[in-house]
């Protein structure tokens, strides 16, 4: 019997590859190539409000941001003189924003610990729900409101601050009209964005560790104390990057603010005064009339409002982002 | 031997002496206000909350100095202004609420709900013509939206969250700035690039589109939490088991999430559903149905709403306000089931 060994077959190794299968580099093709919608949409937005607002930046140069005026006409002899300016509308946008963030911050930094620290478990959950709910007011709800309910009873606030304070510039008025102000719009903005900075801010305050808000009751601290030497310290970027965010918002602001402002071409830090400016209402208000140039100038405003909001934005998400997911 | 239980102190809890000088300091305070208004020039129903409000706070603080001292009163002080600033935003709230309620009932009849505008003019009297056909625009809009930016949304979170590429940064941090892109500008951008350069004119779709611009965001960003949610176990007990990536978030990792997703879905029609001003530019106004979505004006609720004030006529704003009352039906409706799915997404 001859001993003859089978011969050794040695199999061959199996080919090792990280690289996926066909259905799978599909499918990581179509989601990434999804996933830069956003990026496509952002940079589309730029380039056809540049494209197409580019011929009134030219005309305009820097009086664009600088000047005031806002016209268009026919002159004798037959040639189209434009002014624009926006310089009106944009100061006007950041006292109405100022306005609002003043009469928002404190009451949601308020309205946050109240949730956060004091409010029992039911009332906690119901006022929650009634502030997410808030966020989704459509905003020509907060317009309506703004101009049959609120306006007279603001009209009537306004009246007092000109009467006690009307010897500081801001608080007096050419003559006493007071409806359709600043005043007026800013707080209209102001219940808009409260939802905002209060989430943000709740967010925030109940990430306080845990081990510091004991170490202060521990050294018998109030729950004051203990809100002002541990939580305020520890969520004070949080409550600064909500109310950015918040700011972004009220910028963009356009049909609640149209309802209760009265639009006017001259630069006014009259608050309580019937005259304001605001960018995007001022898109809304000239689209209907416009030509092909104001056209034109009115696409450019739009570009400086989303740059505006883009940049306000950026620093607002940095802020949040930094603070709500590392602490601090 | 007998054992003795001991009674459990609380001594935080409140004595009966604490609940009396509660009691009476609103009561004082109560009894103060009425003197304080009836003799000062200071009137309405706001003079008497804050009068109140501050006489409360001080009587209250006398009675915590006496029993607390000074810490004592900062505490209670502040205790009370947190109260206050909750108060303060919650009578907004029901103010918006209440007024959309009382002066929206009074437009509701079967008329409103079942006829347009095509037969009467914005002076007709309330009981003749209806938003019908604004709430179908309504509809097709949101349809047109989430046909678009529904697949947008969850493949951009996907790629977020299962590939995690190179990009996810830079895609984290433009969905965020786009989420900041205010409504007038997705409106102008819409108008800018498409009317000012192709033969279509304003319509449903168009409008959809800008809606888009402002739902995707949203969904993407609702869509990544919870995808972010499903377990990493599943995930690898699906590669595990054989499955390519694609087997493995088409049939365990997106079903696990299912609910969630609705929700982000939900929520993004609860961002579009109420936006007037991209309208204006894309989609125009129409008395009567427009079932073409590409062509020809259409109408929608708050552009309804919008011309209904801008007319300014009596009726007219009567329109409007029952139109908000609807809408703001809507949006409710819309954010109680999306309550309802985010709970059962948390459960699973």
């Amino acid at each position: 019997m001859s001993l003859d060994a089978p011969e050794k077959t040695t199999p061959q190794a199996r080919k090792i590859t990280t690289k996926p299968r066909v259905s799978d580099q599909i499918f990581r093709g179509v989601v990434t190539a999804f996933s830069f919608s956003a990026l496509v949409i952002l940079a589309l937005i730029a380039l056809f409000l540049f494209l197409k607002g580019f011929s009134a930046l030219k005309a305009q140069g820097f009086n664009f941001i600088t000047s005031f005026e806002w016209n268009v006409f026919v002159d004798d002899t037959g040639k189209e003189v434009a002014h624009f300016g926006l310089q009106a509308m944009l100061v006007g946008t950041v006292v109405i924003s100022i306005i609002a963030l003043l009469i928002a911050v404190p009451l949601a930094v308020l309205t946050a610990l109240f949730l956060t620290f004091y409010a029992p478990d039911r009332i906690k959950k119901i006022l929650i729900t009634v502030i997410d709910l808030m966020a989704a007011f459509p905003s020509i709800l907060y317009g309506l409101w703004g101009y049959f309910v609120l306006m007279p009873m603001a009209i009537y606030w306004a009246q007092l601050i000109n009467k006690w304070l009307g010897w500081i510039y801001i608080f007096d008025v050419p003559e006493p009209i007071f409806s359709r102000s600043p005043f007026i719009a800013g707080i209209v903005l102001s219940v808009m964005i409260i939802p905002i900075i209060t989430s943000v801010s709740r967010e925030v305050f109940s990430q306080t560790p845990l081990d510091r808000v004991q170490a202060a009751y521990a050294l018998g601290a109030t729950k004051w104390g203990m809100i002002r030497a541990v939580v305020l310290p520890f969520g004070a970027n949080g409550v600064v990057g909500g109310s950015m965010l918040a700011l972004g918002r009220a910028f963009g602001e356009t049909v609640a603010v149209f309802s209760v402002l009265n639009i006017v071409y001259r630069t006014n830090f009259q608050v309580l005064y019937t005259q304001g400016g605001n960018v995007a209402s001022h898109i809304i208000q000239r689209f209907g009339e416009a030509g092909a140039t104001e056209m034109s100038a009115l696409i450019a405003a739009g570009l400086v409002l989303f740059m505006l909001t883009l940049l306000v934005n950026f620093f607002a998400n940095y802020i949040v982002t930094k603070t709500v997911k590392s602490g601090r | 031997m007998s054992t003795t239980t001991v009674k459990p102190m609380k001594p935080w809890a409140a004595t009966p002496r604490d609940r009396a000088l509660t009691t009476l300091s609103v009561v004082l305070a109560a009894l103060s206000t009425f003197a304080i208004v009836a003799a000062t020039p200071m009137k309405g129903k706001i003079a008497y909350f804050f009068v109140f409000f501050i006489a409360w706070l001080v009587i209250d603080s006398l009675f915590v100095l006496q029993k607390n001292g000074v810490k004592g009163v900062g505490n209670g002080f502040a205790e009370k202004l947190t109260f206050l600033g909750a108060l303060i935003v919650m009578m907004a709230v029901s103010s918006i609420l209440w007024s959309a309620i009382s002066r929206g009932a009074a437009g509701l009849n079967i008329a409103y709900f079942t006829q347009n505008m095509r037969n009467a003019s914005i002076f007709d009297p309330i009981g003749m013509g209806g938003i019908a056909h604004a709430i179908f625009g309504t509809l097709l809009l949101i349809a047109i939206a989430i046909a678009i930016s529904v697949p947008m949304g969850i493949l951009t979170a996907l790629y977020l969250t299962e590939i995690k590429g190179k990009a996810a940064g830079l895609i984290q941090f433009l969905v965020q700035a786009m989420s900041g892109v205010p409504s007038v500008v997705a409106g102008l951008f819409i108008y800018a690039a498409v009317i000012l350069n192709t033969p279509l004119r304003p319509s449903a779709f168009l409008g959809g589109l800008a809606l888009t611009i402002l739902m995707v965001p949203t969904v993407t960003r609702t869509s990544q939490e919870v995808l972010n949610l499903v377990p990493r176990d599943l995930r690898e007990a699906g590669l595990a088991m054989g499955a390519t990536q694609w087997k493995t978030v088409a049939l365990v990792v997106v079903p696990a999430a299912r609910s969630g997703l609705i929700t982000a879905v939900i929520l993004g029609v609860a961002r579009i559903a109420g936006e007037t001003a991209p309208l204006l530019f894309t989609v125009g106004t129409f008395d009567s149905y427009n079932f073409n979505p590409f062509v020809g004006q259409n109408s929608a609720i708050p552009v309804i709403i919008w011309s209904g004030l801008n007319a300014g006529s009596a009726e007219s704003i009567q329109r409007a306000w029952s139109a908000i009352l609807i809408l703001l039906i809507v949006v409710l409706v819309i954010f109680v089931s999306a309550r309802i799915f985010g709970k059962k997404s948390m459960k699973k």
